[in-house]
């Protein structure tokens, strides 16, 4: 995946060349390959001698973003990794943590965007794929999908066309794999027009001593290579338009790969058949610079070398060079360490799927990379140059980022007409309903669905488990443009909220972490402010990060993406009778505000689509309060006080009860008045954190109040549930279905 | 005794785990995996085809399934009688195998479907209704496909009409345009072959039976087949 690669984003071509060994390494072909005349000159340190061109593709692409994190890494360094629950942190495949009773899940989040604004479908499509290998390569089965989508306004014919793309490739995939999509978010901002951001999050499950490393051990181990035969497709985004390098038959080379799902359930088959087997030392998928990445960092991890035969790599294209085979990117391909005496067993597990395990290297003591291709040494390479010693980038000065921000006070609010307001907001694509979407994926394969998508966290059971599995995604560009620091805390309190609203009791964190370029000042500030607010946050909450994935590059010259922190969270309902619902259940019963009061509406999202402005001020929360509301709801749910619970988040107050109806069964809606002194703009569309709705019956109220009186929590009772109508006292009158009617329109 | 079934399990299958976990944990009754280079064993009452992407769907969606070993097995026991039960990509299998009559085609809407759907019973006793399922009922079942859209030619529409088994309905019973989710001649959602013991339907009774996730309709399916079986074995 070229995701975090430069290239990929300046939009350079990718002619195709048959690159041959005998290339001279040429001050334009080092730049081409984006290392920077100190690295080059780091390279040549280490090697002792010129590169060949394939070690200077691999040079290039290990030390490129994706592979290296090198701009990234220092900041992340920061983050919380540890906790009780967690089995594996950050270096893996992916995070696992410890559900009890032996179980573990398994769960990472991954980014296609680039691919994904240039070809929608198989963008998307090969980002589902690229995340469930890395699931199932830990061991686990993957359960679930949930995705985080950010496009440009669909009026723009070339957004909706990216769109539905991306909407129909992850179906597409996800569906034929057999993993259900669970849930998600869509948002929709003119910031992600020329660079559309496709998030997934895929959940396993595995039994603890099922789970897997990617750490070779043992010398004299084989390479086992399966799945698909290795092609042109993906390879890195460097370029060569010299003469000199080109064959007069240069042939266009796709730079998104294509996926084939297919595949993709054979090898997870056969990798689960594998691994219960007990004959695999270590396992990775060959995602992002393909066979170099995979074998060199399970070598490296293991203190060892690798010797590897590129004559053996099954290959669909003719002439592959030593350059190609190494730094393709074809889809659905593994590799395994196996014990030599393992390999009969190894092999006829593979054949019962129809696939072939190819030897293509194996374990040597010497902690080199030796590539051999046609009789010829291609590449030797001391491993720790590639994996571990990468270059430091040059600092860059970190700035923070011109904002025109407009004051939310300067909106005319007199001017607003409540009811139109609301049902403009349900029509638009970011509040619309997404049931176009998530009707789309097969959200219910593999029968573990207890919450479908649509309403707050997926929930899902585990056989032989006795507790529910939430799972939830959440970013905020919009509050993370304001303030990325603040911004960031905030949306990883979202995701927590989301999770305590169904009563779960949140665990551990994953992120993907969409930024605009690390190398101009404005992102390199983002960023570094993001990830200060995140592990901020995540210590406070208690939910320590497991991985993550970084997207650099999000930017053209016309714009950059908000910078968009995205964080996925899982969490458990130990008792799954306190499965708590987001929509109304019984007329009659009370709703009620818990949290601190609204004292702006900044970070609007409603308001920015109203105005086209930045509205500010930025969102901002108090860590020690928001762990306190959660704590008290958690205590609710357990006490069986609520009958239905949701958080506060875009759209504010007003969006909360409105979906709180629109889910219902039979059109519940809710009476609801605001207090006489409060301005209805702060009430209803402020956005600030640490809030929820809940609803109880009306005999629970006053031991609700009570309860909350007790733990210091702000609780206002602000009217009843009632069927059919939607209205809030002197400021806007609705029927449900009014409601329900703007807002189920398919895009 | 309870039936013995069978699931049988092509490459690319995704729902032969919840149609054996269906049988084997909430209906409690014996099941063999079957894999598709694999015979059905000879003493089996019951089969299952379930749902997925055989082969990746390739070529045609249940066509090379449809050719594949274990077909010619499935073929025996229905000639025999044996009671067999194709969802969703099961039932385009059975369809491409010729033991149904018709064809899958894409859904009209042009689009992947997943949600319930509700279901009328046309079925008028026998393996797959019994006495629990009576004609008119309607049931409450998932979908979730890309190519549901069933189609038979206008001169076969009457010989299959005694053997259509569910048609797409409203929650009140009421066969109509709007309840119809993917373009099915006459609404249908599933048929039997002539005999009767061969059933193919696009819905998913195996995701419905357990009220934790949503519905359990699906069981009196299952439960008139396991029904039929000892019936037909008491005599």
């Amino acid at each position: 995946m070229i995701r975090n690669n430069e290239k990929a984003t300046t939009g350079q071509g990718t002619r195709g060349i048959l690159v041959t060994t005998r290339i001279e390494i040429t001050p334009a072909i080092v730049e081409e390959h984006g290392l920077t005349p100190a690295e080059y000159a780091y390279l040549l340190e280490v090697l002792g001698r010129e590169p060949t061109i394939a070690e200077l593709g691999v040079f290039s692409v290990m030390w490129s973003e994706h592979c290296s994190y090198k701009h990234s890494r220092p900041h992340l360094a920061t983050l919380p990794t540890k906790g009780p629950a967690v089995l594996h942190g950050p270096g893996e495949n992916a995070g696992a943590v410890d559900l009890g009773e032996g179980w573990a899940c398994v769960f990472k989040v991954e980014s296609h965007n680039h691919p994904s604004a240039v070809e929608p479908y198989e963008g998307a499509a090969t980002g589902v794929g690229g995340i469930l290998r890395d699931i199932f390569a830990m061991g686990a089965r993957p359960i679930a999908l949930l995705d985080a989508l950010r496009f440009g306004p669909p009026d723009e014919a070339r957004n909706a066309w990216i769109i539905r793309g991306v909407v129909h490739g992850i179906a597409d995939y996800g569906n034929c794999v057999g993993v259900p999509v669970i849930g998600g978010e869509f948002s929709i901002d003119p910031c992600y027009t020329d660079n559309c951001l496709v998030n997934v999050m895929a959940i396993g499950v595995a039994r603890h001593e099922e789970l897997m490393t990617a750490r070779a051990e043992g010398v004299g181990n084989l390479l086992v290579y399966y799945g698909n035969a290795t092609g042109r497709d993906g390879i890195h985004g460097a370029t060569f338009a010299s003469a000199e390098l080109t064959e007069d038959s240069a042939e266009d080379r796709p730079c998104v790969q294509v996926g084939d799902p297919f595949m993709e359930k054979k090898i997870l088959e056969a990798t689960i058949e594998l691994i219960a087997s007990g004959r695999i030392v270590a396992l990775q998928d060959m995602g992002a610079a393909g066979l170099t990445c995979s074998s060199t960092e399970m070598a490296d991890k293991g203190g060892l070398g690798l010797r590897m035969n590129l004559d053996k790599v099954p290959q669909r294209a003719a002439n592959l060079t030593a350059y190609e085979l190494l730094l393709s990117e074809s889809q659905e391909r593994m590799l395994a360490v196996v014990r030599p005496e393992d390999l009969p067993l190894v092999a006829r597990i593979l054949r019962k799927w129809d696939l072939d395990a190819c030897v293509v290297g194996e374990t040597t003591d010497t902690g080199r990379f030796v590539v051999e291709h046609h009789g010829t040494v291609e590449a030797n390479i001391p491993l720790p140059a590639i994996c571990t010693h990468v270059p430091k980038p040059e600092p860059v000065q970190a700035a923070p980022a011109a904002l025109d921000v407009r004051d939310w006070t300067t909106v005319d609010f007199a001017a607003i007409e409540w009811n139109g307001l609301l049902l403009a907001a349900l029509s638009s694509p970011h509040f619309a309903s997404k049931r176009w979407i998530y009707e789309q994926y097969d959200h219910q394969v593999q029968t573990n669905t207890v919450v479908r998508p649509g309403a707050g966290a997926g929930v899902l059971r585990i056989a032989g488990w006795s507790g529910l599995l939430a799972s939830t995604i959440d970013g905020n560009g919009l509050w993370c443009m304001l303030d990325p620091y603040e911004g960031t805390r905030c949306v990883t309190a979202e995701a927590a909220r989301n999770l305590v609203a169904c009563g779960a009791r949140p665990l551990a964190a994953t992120n993907n972490l969409n930024f605009g370029s690390p190398r101009k000042p404005a992102g390199s500030w983002q960023f570094a402010e993001a990830v200060r607010g995140l592990g901020d946050a995540c210590r406070a909450l208690g939910t320590p990060i497991t991985g993550g994935n970084v997207s650099f590059y999000n930017e053209s010259p016309r714009m950059a993406v908000f910078p968009t922190p995205v964080v996925g969270m899982v969490g458990v309902i130990d008792d799954p009778s306190r499965l708590t619902p987001a929509t109304f259940r019984n007329e009659g019963d009370v709703v009620v505000l818990l949290g601190p009061a609204a004292t702006h509406a900044g970070g609007s999202r409603i308001l920015r689509d109203l105005t086209g402005d930045l509205v500010g001020p930025a969102v901002r929360i108090d860590l020690a309060m928001e762990k306190r509301v959660q704590e008290h709801v958690l205590r609710l749910v357990g006490d069986g006080v609520l009958t239905a619970a949701t958080d506060i988040a875009d759209g504010g107050l007003l969006m909360a009860l409105a979906e709180m109806a629109l889910g219902s069964d039979g059109g519940l809606g809710c009476e609801i008045d605001l207090a006489a002194d409060e301005a209805p703009a702060a009430a209803l569309l402020s956005e600030q954190p640490s809030r929820f709705v809940v609803t109880c019956t009306p005999g629970d109220v006053e031991s609700l109040l009570a309860l909350s009186r007790d733990a210091g929590v702000r609780a206002v009772p602000l009217g009843t549930v009632r069927g059919g109508v939607f209205s809030i006292g002197g400021v806007l009158s609705l029927t449900v279905y009014e409601l329900y009617e703007a807002w189920e329109k398919p895009l | 005794m309870s039936a013995r079934w069978a699931v049988v399990i092509f490459p690319g299958s995704n729902c032969d785990r919840d149609f054996v976990r269906a049988l084997r944990d909430v209906l409690r009754v014996e099941v063999v995996e079957v894999w598709h280079k694999d015979s059905v064993p000879e003493a089996i009452d019951c089969i299952a085809i379930p749902g997925g992407f055989s082969y990746g769907d390739y070529l045609r969606a249940g066509a090379l399934a449809a050719m594949s070993p274990v077909m010619a097995s499935v073929r025996t026991h229905a000639e025999r009688g044996t009671l067999v039960i194709g969802v969703c990509n099961g039932f385009q299998v059975l369809c491409e195998a010729g033991l149904l009559p018709g064809v899958l085609t894409k859904n009209d809407t042009l689009r992947f479907r997943c949600h319930d759907v509700y279901l009328r019973s046309e079925l008028n006793g026998g393996p797959f209704a019994g006495t629990g399922l009576p004609q008119g009922e309607v049931l409450r079942l998932p979908i979730a496909h890309g190519f549901g859209n069933y189609y038979v030619p206008p001169e076969q529409r009457d010989a299959i009409e005694r053997h259509v088994a569910f048609r797409y309905c409203d929650p009140l019973g009421d066969v109509s345009r709007r309840a119809n989710p993917n373009g099915s001649v006459d609404n249908i959602a599933g048929v039997t072959n002539a005999a009767g013991n061969v059933l193919g339907m696009m819905p998913h009774p195996e995701r419905a039976v357990e009220a934790l996730l949503g519905g359990t309709d699906g069981l009196r399916i299952l439960q008139a087949m396991q029904d039929w079986v000892a019936g037909v074995r008491a005599g």
